[in-house]
């Protein structure tokens, strides 16, 4: 690659029919992937793109780097094993909620614990739209949309809050129709370092009638029903990781105010924290992984004789 | 049975030592110059449940155990006697094993009395333990410590048992002395004197003399270095180091978990990761991505996790990765079954383990350099066919702690499989380049690139998908995936060299032909040995290592070339047999099988063989003897 090339949106683009149905918020949601990608000026081979099942999980054929579309659930143990082998590739998973929460529930937190360092974008429309409108784990009690034949009768998780009691490092919520705003913050979760997390409102025009364009983006009391985070001076750095009382404050305020839903729903960054990362504490354990992705290591050549001598 | 072989018993309650005492004594008796097969049955329990370790001394190698015992060092009670329950007995104790003038060793100052048993042609040998070891601790000014230091009690037994048996008591303090060096040093020289006064003791109540002879045993092995005392756990990890291995996975489980944390521990060393994942789902699909990755990435399990594993397995073939290794280390089943006991129960699910039709492979090695070469070798059916390979091993062969010379390791050579090389390949920027991930070639393999390389984008998908990896429902292109994918199997069955396929053991032209798999080898060795002194029967073994892709052709002229045909495996239903017949049309007529959780002992097979040969029962069953 000449060093001087700039790469655009259109590079990270492929010419495979995208089979969503029209007016999906999938749309904004790749889209705001490859403007990112450009954002950041990483070339397309050295980014992976992961997914679970689901309409979201053809999100990898529609960005031009190395995709894998996975199991149902499955996505995070595969990108994690994917960033621990090469920790050069730039990782992103994507999946919807239902892949996210439900299926791939304990995934999704034992990855928190892990803090590798990834992105994983969960496209949160409430639904799951590919076998035709069933209620998701973030459909509320009571809710029915047009597809369910009866209403919900559990509670929603709280995504943001299980994010930051599992150990995301950066924590945030996204709109997928949001054109200037979602590149940037899908940018900013790229770049950390750590396991980033953002929860992504995506409308399904198909079989959520309840979150829809119109809800989302109306005005309550002349106030927009989403707001930013940071137009309200919500500040959720960690500026002193060090510093266990601070981390506490910071998570605390986070959960606090992922509570706030139906008039007033925040988006932006909820909580970030530079805290070591899976693959920092490697380096402690193997000083190569400092300086080489695991697959260019030389193990081609042990010698175990050493280690039947051990037994002798 | 071998006249001059001797067996030693330790047993006692778990978390009580047993394992260290029962391999320091198997350790100095290798170093002494004698064949040592040993092995240890435990309870799925920490602390208190009844265990105990027995140790074949041999002067040629053995690959089993026997029934009867020589020498048995009991750590308590229950040793002796078992757990009497007013319905269901958990096990009768060992006492009645004792072969006919067999030595008891017991705690004098304990629960039990020689009163107790009705055992009049036997010895037993009482040691007040905890008095010998308090002694020993005196001449170091470190009687105070005695309770602390209780679990030392055990090399007072050992040292009394040392005597019994006929062995070298200096050759066990060395083997003591090895085993604390630096500053634990003193640890070493109080367990030598510990096991020294226990010698002593056991040798006044012999009145000087052993009745048993294990330095006879000894036999020089003309090799410049001593023997490696080796489980195939350790095979195992060798093997896969040797492989190049990146990454391995693990979820905790019994039988597996012993090699994994070997692994680990020595993965600093080795330039190795070890990852402990939230479970067996997590384990593969790790695996999975890392392999993707361009990594050489294996898991290893049990039974449970399998089950929990096995959409992973279709996923990797789906997508055509190369690996990942899955080691399958059996347990009893089904469900939760017998979590540390032994059984062959998993072949057909090793074989069918997931929806759909799609290539793997399986191979089952039968003993430590079988599963060190087929560890390697897994690798790189897994790179040149680009699919899953599961390796077939049980608990027996993962405990199984035996003397062996040296592995052998010549000829191994590590074939990563065709890879994709973009050379006068654009891969544009619109994802309509050049590169065919999943393109159709004459072998069905497609040279692969790696996330990471310039001009090697491509997409992977577990849907059905085109020659780019994007999703299509194509009549025509599913045909021919199928095939593609279907077809590396008959590729690696006419790679793959026989003698990875099969193996047979004994002469080409024999009365009677056994067939089997798996760790029944061992036993099956040594019960042909015997059959073949004692009934001088002519007899071979016909052991399939190769299961998927199975070697049909090569299976059907071994056995029908047979005059008489037996199955011998280690579970219910004969699942080998059913795998031949399906395969071969042949049907084995006749079965030997054991699933009581626990291996073949040499007399329990010799036994069964001579059942099956004296009439035409289909189904010879064996039940264990032991506790």
């Amino acid at each position: 690659m000449i060093a001087e090339q700039t790469l655009t949106p259109k590079d990270f683009k492929t010419p495979v029919h995208i089979n969503w149905c029209p007016g999906c918020g999938d749309f904004g949601i790749v889209v705001a992937i490859q403007e990112a990608l450009a954002q950041l000026q990483i070339p397309p081979h050295k980014v992976a793109v992961y997914s679970g099942i689901g309409c979201s999980g053809k999100t990898p054929h529609y960005v031009n780097a190395y995709g894998f579309h996975t199991l149902h659930g499955r996505v995070l143990p595969n990108a994690t094993g994917a960033k621990l082998a090469n920790r050069e590739l730039t990782v992103i998973a994507v999946g919807g909620d239902g892949d996210g929460f439900g299926i791939g529930a304990g995934y999704f937190v034992n990855s928190g614990r892990r803090n590798v360092d990834f992105t994983y974008l969960v496209f949160d429309n409430e639904v799951y739209g590919l076998t035709k409108g069933q209620g998701a784990p973030t459909l509320s009690r009571g809710q029915r949309t047009k597809s369910m034949p009866e209403p919900a009768i559990q509670d929603s998780l709280n995504p943001i809050a299980l994010a930051i009691g599992s150990g995301y490092t950066f924590v945030a919520r996204g709109y997928a129709l949001d054109r200037k705003g979602l590149p940037s913050l899908i940018a900013a979760a790229i770049r950390h370092p750590g396991s980033s997390f953002v929860d992504i409102l995506q409308t399904c025009p198909t079989y959520n009638d309840l979150m829809t364009k119109d809800w989302l983006e109306a005005q309550i009391g002349g106030q927009p029903r989403m707001y930013r985070l940071e137009d309200e001076g919500y500040d959720g750095v960690v500026a002193n990781p060090s510093s266990v009382h601070e981390l506490v404050a910071k998570k605390a305020q986070a959960v606090e105010k992922s509570y706030e839903w139906g008039d007033c729903i925040p988006t932006g960054v909820f909580y970030q924290a530079r805290l070591r990362t899976y693959e920092e504490e490697l380096e402690e354990r193997l000083p190569q992984y400092r300086t080489t992705p695991l697959v260019h290591w030389d193990v081609e050549h042990r010698d175990v004789t050493k280690l039947a001598d051990a037994l002798r | 049975m071998h006249d001059g072989d001797l067996i030693w018993m330790i047993g006692g309650p778990q978390g009580g030592g047993i394992n260290v005492s029962a391999e320091v004594f198997a350790r100095a008796a290798a170093h002494g110059g004698q064949r040592v097969f040993a092995n240890i049955e435990y309870h799925s329990n920490i602390m208190g449940e009844h265990s105990y370790y027995k140790v074949r001394l041999s002067r040629e190698d053995r690959h089993s155990l026997l029934d009867g015992v020589h020498v048995l060092v009991a750590l308590d009670e229950e040793t002796l006697l078992g757990e009497p329950h007013p319905e269901f007995t958990s096990h009768p104790g060992h006492l009645r094993e004792l072969v006919a003038g067999g030595v008891a060793v017991y705690d004098s100052a304990g629960r039990f009395s020689p009163q107790k048993s009705s055992r009049t042609d036997i010895t037993f040998v009482g040691v007040p333990y905890m008095e010998v070891l308090r002694q020993a601790l005196k001449e170091f000014g470190r009687e105070a410590d005695a309770n602390r230091l209780r679990v030392m009690t055990n090399t007072v037994a050992v040292g009394a048992s040392v005597f019994a048996v006929g062995g070298d008591i200096e050759g066990l303090c060395q083997t003591l002395r090895e085993d604390f060096k630096g500053p634990r040093a003193q640890i070493g020289e109080m367990n030598a004197r510990a096991a020294t006064l226990g010698y002593e003791h056991a040798a006044q109540q012999l009145g000087g003399r052993s009745p048993f002879d294990a330095r006879s045993l000894s036999a020089p092995n003309g090799h410049a270095k001593l023997p490696m005392l080796i489980r195939g756990m350790h095979a195992c990890a060798m093997g896969k180091l040797k492989a190049g291995l990146h990454l391995q996975t693990y979820y905790p489980i019994s039988p597996a978990t012993d090699e994994s944390v070997y692994l680990e521990a020595i993965q600093r060393d080795q330039n190795l990761l070890v990852v402990q994942c939230e479970d067996e789902i997590a384990s593969i699909q790790m695996a999975v991505g890392a392999a993707n990755a361009g990594a050489r990435a294996s898991t290893s399990t049990s039974g449970p996790g399998f089950a929990l594993m096995v959409e992973g397995i279709g996923y990797a073939s789906m997508t055509e990765v190369g690996g990942p290794v899955v080691f399958l280390w059996q347990r009893g089943g089904p469900s939760t079954g017998l979590p540390t006991r032994q059984d062959q129960s998993d072949l057909q699910f090793a074989l069918h383990p997931a929806h759909g039709e799609f290539p793997h492979m399986v191979v089952a090695p039968a003993d430590c350099q079988q599963i060190f070469e087929d560890s390697f070798e897994a690798f790189n059916w897994a790179d040149r066919y680009q699919l899953p390979v599961v390796v077939l091993v049980d608990k027996y062969l993962s405990t199984q702690y035996t003397t062996l010379q040296d592995l052998k390791m010549e000829n191994l050579v590590i074939d990563r499989g065709p890879r994709f090389n973009p050379n006068g390949h654009a891969n544009g920027h619109d994802g309509a380049g050049g590169y065919l991930r999943f393109g159709f070639t004459e072998s069905g393999v497609s040279p692969r690139s790696f996330p990471g390389d310039e001009g090697g984008i491509f997409w992977a998908t577990s849907d059905e998908h085109d020659p780019r990896g994007h999703i299509t429902e194509d009549a025509e292109n599913r045909i021919r995936m199928m095939e593609k994918r279907m077809g590396k199997l008959d590729v690696a069955a006419r790679e793959i060299p026989t003698e990875r396929k099969l193996v047979v053991h004994g002469p080409r032209d024999a009365d009677v032909t056994l067939v089997g798999w798996g760790s029944v080898l061992g036993s099956v060795l040594d019960a042909m040995d015997t059959l073949a002194r004692e009934d001088n029967l002519r007899a071979n073994f016909v052991q399939v290592r190769l299961m998927r892709p199975f070697p049909a052709a090569e299976v059907t002229s071994a056995l029908s070339r047979a005059k008489r045909l037996i199955l011998v495996e280690n579970n219910y239903s004969g699942q080998l047999g059913s795998l031949v017949r399906e395969m071969t049309g042949i049907d084995i007529p006749q079965k030997v099988l054991k699933y009581d959780g626990r291996p073949f002992s040499e007399e329990e097979l010799v036994e069964a063989l001579r059942a099956a040969l004296a009439g035409s029962e289909a189904r010879v069953h064996v039940s264990h003897r032991s506790a």
